[in-house]
């Protein structure tokens, strides 16, 4: 039970669910979409106790723990901290935004678009508040099958190709993270987050298992030479999918670092630091170039998500407290712009059925709202002052500066890159020739409600970021302070050899029958 | 001689269902519409197994054992059997006259199989082996005009036969060498290549004759072929409940196998060497029965995660798996045998569409393909980790990290189930009401694929059984 009394993360991520089986008893597409619209809502206000949160600690909060195979010491346990509210709130209020982006967008098997829809959120508030390992590992696969299915039915002529190969990649790196799991357990005993951040592991242990947990959360986030399922899966699914792709599958993959790497295994973080900041900078330059040849929109956004995502990655391994606050801000940002740019792609293919910028130019005399909010989102995207993506950018360049000023330097290029590409789409939609656009609609009031409130959470934590870095701050603190005094044992300890690996035993076994 | 009679209960309620079906056999064709209640009776066995989870004991001169592991696995037996049952009920290629011969011979099999699991005496092991294999061998060439069937047939007799010539063989050197066939004090001897060569190759050789039931590298040839010539319903049953027997066994004689035993790394490797010649051959299928062969020689890898860990762990870990598989490719074969109206073969194509045709269908083929490569939130991916947790514990790093890599290669042949029956539209020249699959007995298929589901949640229950099954396994006094 919590605190509060109110199980609220387990309602965040059974409503959801339960919500789905009620699909079944419906018939007509409007209600259907009605429905699901209405679950969103309350889903949204589910989340409200959430604001309880206590800003003072660096504990879990609202915390629910039961039993659940004790034979293996597994729990039933979820919890949020700092890092993980924020991608909570994220999750919930994307669910009745991406409902709405499809309103019109999915023309089939409608009640299996919005069953698959909200599987994935239930998993996704999973993924973000599981403080059991297996529970964790649970809905980091589980929530693979929706966003498969997303991609496979309701997606672009390549739909085939995209869905099969961003299953295998997601799931085969992850394989190797199961391994590593089972090895925690091994030599813990348990399956317990806040447990095993608790015990010392040998430097030899900690090398492996950082390996196998990084090549699943490197092929999540992506990083650059993981990468190559994000452009087609991007390109491929419906509108939807990819606001959930970009918003928060590929947060997963960042919060695996924040949550495990670092505090699991501080010594071989360190260790791989310099090859993960090369990895990263090298997302960031590559990432940020190739948008800038792309002619397709949404090939233009995934390969900036690229961009984007490498300054998470930059900012947690440079171990800076900026650095880390800045990249977990940067997670909610991107979360929020590149979602909300996906969603006027989509907006945009409904008028014109094409994802190319040569087909959608001249927008600016014809759909002025239009080109507002993806001026907006297009400047957020690269990070000017008074927006959002200009806090956690910032934030994450002095936290590089910081740490290193060599580092720093490679990276700005990157930064000069997004402005770039996002200008050059951002001039063509607005002002190009020739254009089709004198026959298109502005936005309708659906497309409104669903872009003002991400438009408001853009210009707020630009302008207002202190609630939100008030949030991170004793999480991050915590976590640092954490890494650098056993990073700190480690080097005393190393010397000395390795206490006896502690087995589990199951309860004792009955007597041999007579 | 000790018999008590309460703790033969399962075994008498399946010899009284089989002597109803023999007096169906020799009777008048009206009585047979009585067959249709064999799948509610064989249902009641489970219940009659779970009654007689308290009783425990050895008798027949200590040949043969009660306690929780042969319950448990009986009580699986009788589930098993009751699937099968209801999914043969309509089989299309059997001829209407040998109904009630190819129920006998399922059950026959049935109850060697539960004879099996409580067997702690090698010649018991043998004969309830035997018993459980001669139906069979009448069973899989039981299907009309079908010439496959009959090289299926062959097939299994012969090589079977081969491998219990070698497990007799076998035999002999362990009676040779230590005088005894009993498994409890078979635990007491020597068993190393320096001190007692010849009982080593003899528990080899009788070993090699449970890989034959399991489908084991290097005893798996026959597993896809005769698969591909059975009738799609006898499939089901020779793919599942033979497997448990031969689980049932091992987990037994594990309690041979020190880990100091040249024995067991022998296996170890055999285990790693069959999940990747499983899963690498299953790759390139066509035919789904096939196709589920080599998975099937792949799962048998799996198990031995279990088997080799030896610990009280690995051996529960091994029983619920060997349950969990048996639920979830029952669960596949039911959706191929409903899919199969006409009893022909199914090949990937025919999946084409199959969401439209049959949303219901499409849904258990997608749960239990999704649970056979180990995908969270199913049964298969909770029975996986308890293995791969047990082989870990005991210092198996190397057999795990196949493992996993082997779930990698896996998922691609099981999502292209699922690509098929969602992604592929049904071929256009045919009109969709031919194709529309009728749904009689879905029920029963949605009811596996929620137990895998549900097990896959709540693993608990079922784990605190086979934990008293793996806890139990130290044979004899």
């Amino acid at each position: 039970m919590t605190e509060t009394g109110f199980p609220v993360l387990s309602a965040l991520i059974f409503f959801p669910l339960l919500a789905a089986v009620g699909l079944f008893f419906l018939r007509d597409e409007r209600t259907i979409r009605l429905y699901t619209l209405v679950v969103g809502l309350i889903e949204m206000g589910l989340a409200a106790p959430l604001f309880r949160f206590d800003l003072t600690t660096a504990n879990f909060q609202f915390v629910e723990i039961m039993p659940w195979v004790p034979a293996w010491n597994m729990n039933y346990h979820v919890g949020v901290d700092g890092i993980s509210i924020l991608m909570i709130f994220l999750t919930v209020l994307l669910l009745p935004l991406c409902v709405l982006c499809s309103w019109t967008y999915i023309g089939k098997r409608v009640k299996e678009f919005h069953f698959c829809l909200l599987l994935m959120i239930g998993a996704c508030v999973g993924i973000f508040s599981a403080l059991d390992f297996v529970l964790f590992y649970i809905f980091w696969e589980a929530m693979l099958i929706p966003m498969f299915l997303l991609i496979a039915v309701w997606g672009g002529p390549n739909k085939r190709y995209a869905s099969l190969k961003f299953f295998i990649y997601t799931l085969a790196g992850s394989t190797l993270f199961l391994a590593a799991i089972v090895a925690f357990f091994v030599n813990t005993g348990t399956f317990s987050i806040p447990e095993l951040m608790t015990h010392e592991y040998a430097f030899n242990f900690q090398f492996w298992t950082f390996l196998a947990m990084a090549l699943a959360f490197a092929i999540k986030v992506p990083m650059f030479p993981f990468h190559t399922w994000l452009p087609a899966a991007h390109v491929e699914a419906p509108t939807a999918g990819s606001v959930l792709l970009a918003s928060i599958l590929l947060k997963m993959g960042t919060y695996g670092f924040l949550r495990f790497c670092l505090p699991l295994t501080p010594a071989a973080s360190e260790y791989f630091a310099p090859l993960m900041i090369t990895i990263s900078i090298i997302s960031i330059l590559y990432g940020g170039a190739i948008a800038l040849g792309q002619r397709d929109m949404k090939k233009l956004i995934a390969y900036s998500s690229v961009a984007h995502m490498g300054f998470v990655t930059l900012g947690i391994f440079v171990f800076t407290m900026r650095g880390v606050e800045g990249a977990i801000m940067q997670m909610i940002n991107h979360g929020i712009t590149t979602g909300a740019l996906f969603m006027l792609v989509g907006a945009i293919y409904e008028r014109s059925h094409s994802r190319e910028i040569a087909d959608n130019m001249g927008l600016g005399k014809y759909l002025p709202a239009y080109m507002f909010f993806f001026g907006l989102f297009a400047i957020a995207s690269f990070g000017f002052p008074g927006t959002n993506g200009f806090v956690s950018e910032a934030l994450v360049l002095i936290g590089v500066f910081e740490a290193n000023y060599l580092l720093g330097a490679l990276t700005i290029p990157g930064v000069m890159l997004a402005a770039a590409y996002m200008l050059r789409l951002g001039l063509k939609l607005a002002w190009g020739q020739p254009s089709q656009a004198a026959n298109w609609k502005d936005l309708n009031t659906r497309e409104w409600v669903y872009l003002a409130p991400l438009a408001v959470l853009v210009l707020y934590l630009g302008l207002m970021p202190t609630l939100a870095l008030k949030t991170i701050n004793p999480s991050v603190v915590h976590l640092l302070n954490q890494y650098e005094t056993r990073k700190a044992l480690h080097m005393e300890s190393s010397l000395q050899p390795e206490p006896p690996a502690q087995i589990v035993q199951l309860p004792a076994t009955r007597g041999t029958d007579q | 001689m000790i018999f008590h009679i309460e703790l033969f209960i399962p075994e008498l309620y399946l010899l009284a269902l089989i002597g109803g079906l023999f007096v169906l056999t020799v009777g008048p064709q009206s009585w047979w519409r009585f067959l249709r209640y064999l799948p509610l009776a064989a249902g009641v066995g489970i219940g009659v197994a779970a009654l007689s989870f308290q009783f425990s004991g050895l008798m027949l001169y200590g040949a043969y054992q009660v306690d929780g592991l042969s319950q448990f696995f009986k009580m699986a037996i009788f589930l098993g059997l009751a699937v099968t049952c209801l999914n043969a009920m309509n089989q299309p290629t059997l001829s209407e006259e040998k109904r009630p011969d190819y129920f006998l011979f399922l059950c026959l099999s049935a109850l060697g199989l539960m004879l099996l699991s409580s067997a702690v005496e090698l010649v018991t092991i043998f004969l309830a082996l035997e018993l459980a294999s001669y139906s069979l061998y009448a069973l899989i060439p039981l299907r009309s005009k079908e010439p496959a069937a009959a090289e299926a047939g062959i097939k299994y007799i012969l090589f079977g036969a081969v491998v219990t010539a070698l497990a007799m063989y076998g035999l002999s050197y362990i009676l040779g060498v230590h005088h005894t066939t009993y498994l409890a004090e078979l635990v007491t001897k020597t068993w190393s290549w320096s001190e007692t060569p010849a009982a080593l190759i003899g528990i080899a050789l009788f070993l090699g004759a449970l890989f034959y039931k399991l489908a084991l590298f290097p005893l798996h040839f026959w597993c896809p072929d005769v698969y591909e010539g059975a009738s799609n319903e006898t499939a089901a049953f020779v793919a599942t409940l033979p497997k448990l027997g031969a689980v049932v066994v091992l987990v037994r004689m594990s309690s041979l196998l020190d880990p100091s035993m040249e024995v067991t790394m022998l296996l170890a490797v055999l285990a790693a060497v069959s999940m990747t010649f499983g899963n690498l051959s299953a790759l390139v299928q066509n035919d789904l029965k096939r196709l589920l062969g080599y998975s099937s020689v792949s799962h048998a890898g799996y198990v031995m995660l279990g088997i080799v860990a030896g610990t009280p762990a690995g051996l529960s870990a091994a029983a619920f798996y060997a349950v969990v598989y048996l639920l979830m490719n029952l669960a596949c074969f039911w959706v191929i045998c409903r899919l199969s109206t006409d009893g022909r073969n199914l090949k990937l194509d025919d999946l084409n569409g199959l969401y439209q045709r049959s949303p219901g269908l499409a849904l258990v083929l997608a749960v239990s393909a999704f649970a056979l490569v180990g995908l969270p939130p199913t049964a298969g991916f909770m029975g996986k980790l308890f293995l791969l947790n047990s082989a870990w514990m005991e210092g198996y790093h190397w057999l795990v990290i196949i493992a996993v890599l082997n779930s990698a290669i896996a998922i691609y042949y099981y999502l292209n189930l699922v690509r098929h029956a969602y992604t592929r539209d049904a071929p256009t020249d045919v009109p969709a009401e031919a194709l529309a699959v009728p749904n009689p007995g879905l029920l029963w298929g949605g009811l596996l694929a929620a137990a895998v589901l549900w097990l896959g949640v709540a693993p608990g229950t079922l784990f605190s059984f086979a934990q008293l099954a793996g806890a139990t396994v130290g044979v004899g006094p």
